[in-house]
């Protein structure tokens, strides 16, 4: 009894941390159309800046409260004025692909100012609990709670009493009715940015303090957590994000108190997935809105393809097949072999967010199934690797078909939220499902690559044969966008509803898609698990699949041949230059938003 | 004469609000058919539920005899009924060559066989291997899409390969025509084919789809350029706020006081609504 009031308090006080950072993500959705996924960097933001300055200059906890909810307010008007004020009349996916790359960006600068280190916060609260029942509440409790209720409170005030509060309405209602009425459309904006991020600061200026505990890498997981609170609420509903939170703090607290904290995320991410494809509108979601048309849109810029001829492309792959001959340099062609293996998954992205439009952000997650499905055929039942690779394409393919194909229904930002949640599935049941994959153990001992039972180890044999699975993968892919196939995705992504009317099942053709692009992922995950001898649940994480977007991006969507060009752009080059790690993602980062600010046709153009 | 579509007391309700309420309508094989009516008569919520991407509320739609009102609109395609759009759906970022192309999806036969389960995966080896069958088909796809082409002069053909969103507004038009003609329909639905297009362009429109009707094409129109609608017609039915008011010949629904009444204001034929006497004080 006394621990269920413990967990009780525990779920609500997170809860109160979760609708801290929903409630900004509610009300930038409810202005700007956008699930702003830089709002978890402002959070980490918040709570570095508030550490720096209990540290530092010693300030007391009201002080310091103000100096985080200035600071991240100010950081929130950066966001608005570089992710999404630019990109106004572009592609809908366009903000939300730029807040991506923001969040790369002040992250990575967090981890450069701060050091990656965790850090502790200390707290200068009483030491005092109140007993209840059986259980406690804390003063931090009690602050927590403190600060969700005032702030619910404040913004109920300004949203209904304030001039401002009126013009923030209007512009959610009708965008384009507010700037005839004489609203400010992009003040508000900015406004609604610096309050959502100021109490998002603040939410992680008070979970650093709960935890005693902070670190760069936190930001990831609560836009995650902002957003399935939200979608719980109803996407861009106040209340709701409030409600929604709660109830993800509870259910999250109760599954740990049940099953142990891995846990934890399975819950957040189980629920979204539930809450998208049953309840869309989420609980307080009024029932009949509509979402399919606002939000549609895939990121393909009207742009003519850079036509490459046929002999340059040869021409290129016998250098790059001859290139071992020259130098036998190994890190050189270990580095190229990498860019290989990342082309593979770029290549099934581009097919899938490109060719058929639909924007994934959980790609790495075949990677894992195929690294996983190799790596236990080998080591659990014996399997050479030209059996077991293969094979894990193909139990890639068929797996990856299945999880994502209740998402099909989906579309725009909905189905890039549902495919990293599935993807965070995908890693989280890895990590729990222990009697299977190790847990969070991992594999070793994965055999390395072998051919008919001479193991291949030098570095030039490896090279050749991943490019030879990315040149076989790459034909093959051209050779289906130029039948009847890549031009039925191609008008799926276009309009779905006059796809429909001219007689293609849409599922039928995401599905196959993701069959398609399911065996080249996996064959490049198994690769790399016998490349490396070792796997676990973080082997293949979500930056992974956001790289992957990024290549994609950068080579043009759709493009086969820039999606070669992406992957070695961004994962051969600043390897050959040896670009410090920690410099790496600020500059994907930085390029993600220059391209889909200035080229989101990319470098040969999307197809 | 055969009926190829017949609807019967068709009913869709949004909200409060009755968008179409229980409409007969009936359209013989080889008839062109106009529905007429001002803004928000259900005009195009009744081409929805026909192309099933609509559910009624009420009633029944058969198509060649069969009921068709639960189908998804892919399978009601695949019975061969076309549609365009009021606003224009052509795929913008496909050339104009693909977009006729995709018009005949339901038409391929050798690289899509109808194989029960493994049909889909069939599917996807055809296309990659492409067998001569394949080859052939897809050929003679091409070369039937260049004769649909040919039908709107030099306005499409020289354009096959640029993309759709470079073509102007009434070429986007013709091009979802040419789309609709590419799955072979045996019945037509075309929403406001005119709109947009100057008196020269509408005529040229209105001369194409006199020709359709001669080969003997099924047409249900949506029109608002009344003078096309006259001329094009063998019947027109005439909704008014979501229900018929009118049917019948041209000339006939063209003298109907109810149509002029929906047409030309209320006030103009007997006065009887509240209303105006309010708007008068």
């Amino acid at each position: 009894m006394s621990s269920f009031i413990d967990y009780t308090v525990n779920g609500l006080v997170i809860g109160n941390i979760y609708a801290l950072l929903a409630v900004g993500l509610a009300l930038i959705f409810g202005v700007a159309n956008l699930i702003n996924f830089a709002h978890g960097s402002v959070y980490t933001i918040g709570a570095y800046i508030g550490w720096a300055a209990i540290t530092f200059l010693h300030t007391p906890l009201p002080v310091t409260m103000l100096i985080v909810f200035v600071a991240c307010a100010l950081v929130g008007m950066l966001i608005e004025r570089v992710g999404l004020r630019p990109l106004q009349g572009k592609a809908r996916i366009a903000p939300l692909l730029a807040t991506i790359g923001l969040s790369f960006v002040l992250d990575q600068v967090v981890q450069l100012v701060f050091s990656p280190d965790p850090r502790a916060v200390p707290s200068d609260l009483p030491d005092w609990r109140l007993t209840i029942g059986g259980g406690s509440i804390g003063a931090m409790d009690i602050l927590i709670a403190g600060v969700g209720i005032v702030s619910a409170a404040l913004l109920y005030v300004f949203l209904r009493f304030t001039k401002l509060g009126f013009a923030v309405r209007a512009t959610a209602q009708d965008r384009e009715a507010a700037q005839q009425m004489g609203v400010n459309v992009n003040a508000v904006n900015s406004a609604v940015f610096a309050i959502a991020s100021a109490l998002g600061g603040v939410g992680g200026l008070l979970v650093g303090m709960y935890y005693n505990h902070i670190d760069p890498a936190m930001s990831f997981q609560a836009t995650l957590k902002g957003v399935v609170a939200q979608v719980i609420g109803g996407v861009g509903n106040v209340p709701g994000a409030i409600f929604g939170s709660l109830l993800l703090g509870l259910v999250e607290s109760y599954g740990i108190a049940l099953f142990g904290t891995t846990y934890r995320n399975l819950f957040a991410f189980v629920l979204l997935i539930i809450f998208l494809l049953w309840l869309p509108n989420g609980l307080f979601g009024g029932r009949s809105t509509v979402h399919t048309e606002p939000l549609v849109g895939s990121f393909i810029a009207p742009s003519r393809p850079l036509r490459v001829p046929r002999w340059a492309i040869w021409a290129l792959a016998l250098i790059a097949f001859a290139l071992p001959l020259a130098t036998g340099a190994p890190y050189l062609l270990q580095t190229l072999t990498n860019a290989w293996l990342a082309a593979l998954l770029a290549l099934s992205l581009t097919l899938i967010s490109g060719t058929a439009g639909q924007i994934s952000l959980g790609q790495a997650a075949l990677l894992a199934i195929g690294g996983y499905a190799s790596a236990l055929l080998a080591v659990d039942l014996g399997a050479p690797p030209i059996v077991s690779i293969p094979a894990a394409g193909l139990i890639t393919s068929a797996l990856g078909t299945l999880l994502v194909f209740p998402a099909f229904r989906l579309r725009g930002h909905y189905i890039a939220i549902a495919t990293l949640a599935i993807g965070e599935i995908v890693s989280l049941v890895i990590l729990n499902w222990e009697s299977l994959t190790r847990g969070a153990m991992g594999i070793t001992g994965i055999p390395p690559l072998s051919l008919f039972g001479h193991e291949i180890y030098s570095a030039r044999a490896v090279y050749w044969l991943c490019l030879a699975v990315v040149v076989a993968m790459a034909l093959l892919q051209s050779r289906l966008l130029n039948s009847h196939f890549g031009r039925t995705l191609r008008a799926l992504r276009e309009d779905e509803i006059a796809a429909r009317s001219y007689g293609i099942g849409l599922d039928r053709y995401k599905a196959l898609a993701f069959a398609f692009c399911g065996f080249g992922a996996g064959v490049s995950g198994a690769i790399t698990a016998h490349l490396y001898s070792y796997l676990n649940d973080q082997t293949f994480n979500s930056q992974l699949s956001l790289l992957a977007l990024t290549m994609v991006i950068l080579g043009g969507m759709g493009n086969v041949l820039g999606a070669i060009v992406g992957a070695v752009a961004l994962v051969g080059l600043p390897e050959i230059f040896r670009v410090a790690a920690e410099y790496r993602i600020l500059i994907y980062g930085v390029a993600l938003l220059l391209l889909i600010r200035f080229r989101p046709q990319g470098l040969l153009g999307a197809v | 004469m055969t009926q190829i579509l017949e609807i019967r007391g068709l009913s869709r309700r949004f909200g409060g609000v009755s968008a179409v309420k229980a409409l007969d309508l009936v359209v013989d094989k080889g008839e062109l058919v106009s529905l007429i009516g001002p803004n928000g008569a259900g005009k195009t919520t009744t081409f929805n539920m026909i192309s099933g991407l609509d559910r009624p509320d009420e009633g029944e739609i058969l198509f060649a005899a069969e009921p068709i009102q639960r189908l998804s609109p892919e399978a009601i395609a695949a019975r061969g009924l076309a549609r365009t759009f009021q606003h224009g759906r052509v795929f913008a970022n496909l050339s104009v060559e693909d977009n006729v192309l995709l018009g005949a999806h339901t038409r391929l036969r050798a690289v899509r066989p109808g194989w029960p389960l493994v049909g889909p995966l069939a599917e996807l080896a055809l296309a990659l291997v492409r067998p001569q069958a394949v080859k052939t088909e897809e050929e003679a796809l091409k070369a039937e899409a260049r004769e649909i082409l040919g039908l709107f002069g030099d306005r499409l053909t020289p354009r096959l390969d640029h993309a759709a969103y470079s073509l102007s507004y009434a070429n986007r038009r013709r091009l979802e025509i040419a789309r609709a003609l590419a799955l072979k329909p045996q019945m037509l639905l075309l929403d406001e084919p005119t709109a947009g297009m100057n008196p020269t362009e509408t005529a040229e429109m209105q001369a194409l789809i006199a020709t359709l009707k001669a080969q003997g094409v099924t047409i249900l129109l949506i029109e608002h350029k009344l003078e096309v609608v006259m001329q094009l017609s063998d019947r027109v039915y005439v909704l008014d706020d979501g229900a018929k008011i009118a049917e019948g010949p041209p000339e006939t629904v063209r003298n109907d006081p109810a149509v002029i009444e929906a047409y030309l204001g209320h006030s103009s034929v007997g006065a009887t609504t509240p209303s105006a006497e309010a708007v008068a004080t």
